[in-house]
């Protein structure tokens, strides 16, 4: 005989709390296409009456939306594929190759994880400023080209995958770059993929520093363009949350695309 | 003759040693160098710049006069910094046991098998990968005293409306709830991979032995997971000590200085009152209660450890 099987009952548990935990950006998305009547009402309004895209089309075509979001694809994808490539050099350097300092230089490069970025804001700022590079893309790239947190994912990864492979390749008289690009980066994808995820993550969600590195307008990212919306579009809320969720929609489509790898990456699990 | 031979063999040997140990030393640096040179060159760097500014009154624009520890003297007279270190401890005493118990309660629900699992724990990460912006924005909007959902919801309900983040005794209640609707996803996480790690055969053995579910938790998964809760309590320190962009998109820190953390004080100090000079200072002081907490927080951890 067939047992139904029911729904758990843990669901009823579940359902509730994901839901509180959700909810706002349900809202966020419904509130993005409601007219300014029904936001500008109290309370306001739960469900939009109809599909209204006036606030969209007030982001796109009264503000540079679109050049911060492009600012941010720039900034955001150099860094990763900065990242990307330095971080695995070191981290495979760090685990394989013996070298003079290596533990030293190691210990030192997570220790600056403890560093909080507002204590070196100010130097790195007089830094760019003095070389007549604060308000370009390239100051919001070039501290963000390797990290911490990259090169220890990258690191334990290595130590964590078996040598024989590289190895036998050394021996058939491969040199070290060839057996890194040919043997090591191929078996490295999981790992890359992880901090390809949680790079692009942090790079496109940092306002800090583009709020301070940044003067103009057109050299805005997406984030430091979306807090100039208060005061730019008061009280024109669906524009507001328009902006929003046009800012959200990346990282939000690389999370869930990414999530296996984004979640190793958090939780140093990266495997083969 | 056999001699002389041996160490022409151990000479060359040797020689290929040294080659092979300086041709590791040649790749190693030049694989590691690129990456290290710019996580040091822009962490250690501007540490040792910043120390120095804290004894100048540089405004960011030009040279700075050295004025001593005049700065770190005007910061024990200055009330908008005791506030900001009211606030700041506020966001840390609330923030790190709600995110540490919560954090586990939910990890330990969402370990198990049921169908949709893997969408329940989705929901829990993605207030932790939206921008700060636009959360701030959407929930300066929820929280908003006059058109907010927040205060819409009370009104249905016929309860009293809120001050919300217009009230300068609840404002920062309210950004310390956002900050740990955004953050305790983390701690989900963290803890779930923890819980998966313990063996399957203890789980049994406990709930053959009988063990109830408080039981459980208590002696088994609580011990268990022991060295994420140090690291997750560590890092929520380091998180909840640098808070600033939920407050730069939400109340700028007021009303009347109510929501003011340190680090949103530093950057106004140093980007709109340019007062870099004593901007350094304060981060300076920062820095050293965070390692100073974060040690003494292990030192107990490891005393409690060994004790019981």
């Amino acid at each position: 005989m067939r047992r139904l099987r029911l729904p758990s009952k843990w669901h009823l548990v579940l359902a509730p709390m994901s839901a509180v935990v959700l909810l706002p950006f349900v809202w966020l998305v419904l509130s993005s296409v409601m007219t300014q009547a029904e936001l500008n009402r109290f309370p306001p309004a739960i469900w939009p009456e109809g599909v209204d895209l006036g606030g969209y089309r007030t982001v796109v075509e009264r503000s540079n939306f679109l050049r911060w979001f492009l600012n941010s694809v720039i900034v955001s994808g150099a860094i990763v594929l900065a990242q990307v490539v330095l971080c695995s050099m070191a981290g495979y350097a760090f685990a394989r190759i013996r070298f003079v300092g290596s533990k030293l230089v190691l210990v030192l490069v997570i220790a600056t994880a403890l560093i909080p970025f507002q204590l070196t804001v100010i130097p790195t700022f007089l830094m760019f400023n003095r070389m007549g590079l604060t308000d370009t893309l390239g100051a919001l790239i070039v501290p963000q080209l390797s990290s911490a947190v990259g090169i220890y994912l990258m690191t334990s990864f290595f130590q964590s995958f078996p040598k024989e492979l590289e190895e036998a390749a050394r021996i058939d008289g491969c040199s070290r770059v060839a057996v890194f690009y040919r043997v090591v980066l191929p078996v490295a994808r999981p790992a890359l993929a992880a901090l390809a995820v949680i790079t692009f993550i942090t790079a496109w969600n940092d306002l800090f520093w583009p709020l301070v590195a940044i003067n103009s307008e057109d050299n805005y990212t997406v984030q430091v363009g979306l807090t100039t919306f208060q005061g730019q579009h008061r009280a024109d809320w669906p524009a507001i949350m328009a902006g929003t969720v046009m800012t959200t929609l990346p990282v939000l489509a690389v999370f869930l695309f990414g999530q296996r790898r984004f979640v190793q990456a958090l939780t140093g699990a990266v495997k083969g | 003759m056999s001699s002389t031979a041996l160490s022409a063999s151990t000479a060359a040997h040797r020689r290929s040693k040294d080659r092979r140990r300086l041709g590791d030393n040649i790749a190693g640096w030049s694989f590691a160098g690129p990456a290290t040179l710019v996580i040091l060159g822009f962490s250690l760097v501007p540490m040792a710049w910043a120390l120095a500014l804290s004894f100048t009154d540089s405004d960011l624009m030009t040279p700075g006069r050295n004025v001593g520890l005049d700065n770190y003297r005007a910061l024990l007279e200055d009330p908008v910094f005791f506030q900001a270190l009211r606030n700041t401890g506020l966001l840390l005493v609330l923030y790190i046991p709600a995110s540490l118990v919560a954090g586990l309660l939910v990890a330990v629900l969402l370990n198990r098998k049921v169908r949709g699992i893997g969408f329940y724990r989705t929901c829990f990460l993605v207030p932790y990968i939206v921008s700060a912006t636009a959360t701030g924005l959407l929930m300066g909007f929820i929280f908003d005293r006059d058109f907010g959902l927040a205060n819409g919801l009370l009104a249905k309900l016929g309860l009293p409306i809120q001050g919300l983040l217009s009230s300068p005794s609840q404002a920062m209640f309210v950004l310390t709830l956002i900050f740990f609707w955004t953050r305790f996803g983390f701690s989900v996480v963290i803890y779930l991979a923890a819980i998966q790690e313990i063996s399957r055969e203890v789980m049994e053995a406990a709930s053959i032995d009988g063990a109830g579910w408080w039981t459980t938790f208590r002696h088994i998964i609580v011990p268990s997971v022991r060295p994420m809760t140090i690291f997750l309590a560590v890092w929520g320190v380091i998180d909840a000590l640098q808070f600033f962009d939920l407050v730069m998109t939400t109340t700028k820190g007021g009303p009347a200085n109510a929501t003011v953390t340190i680090v949103y004080y530093v950057w106004q100090l140093a980007f709109t009152y340019s007062t870099a000079g004593y901007g350094a200072a304060v981060a300076y002081v920062l820095f050293a209660g965070t390692l100073l907490l974060i040690v003494v927080g292990l030192l107990v951890a490891r005393r409690r450890g060994v004790t019981t």
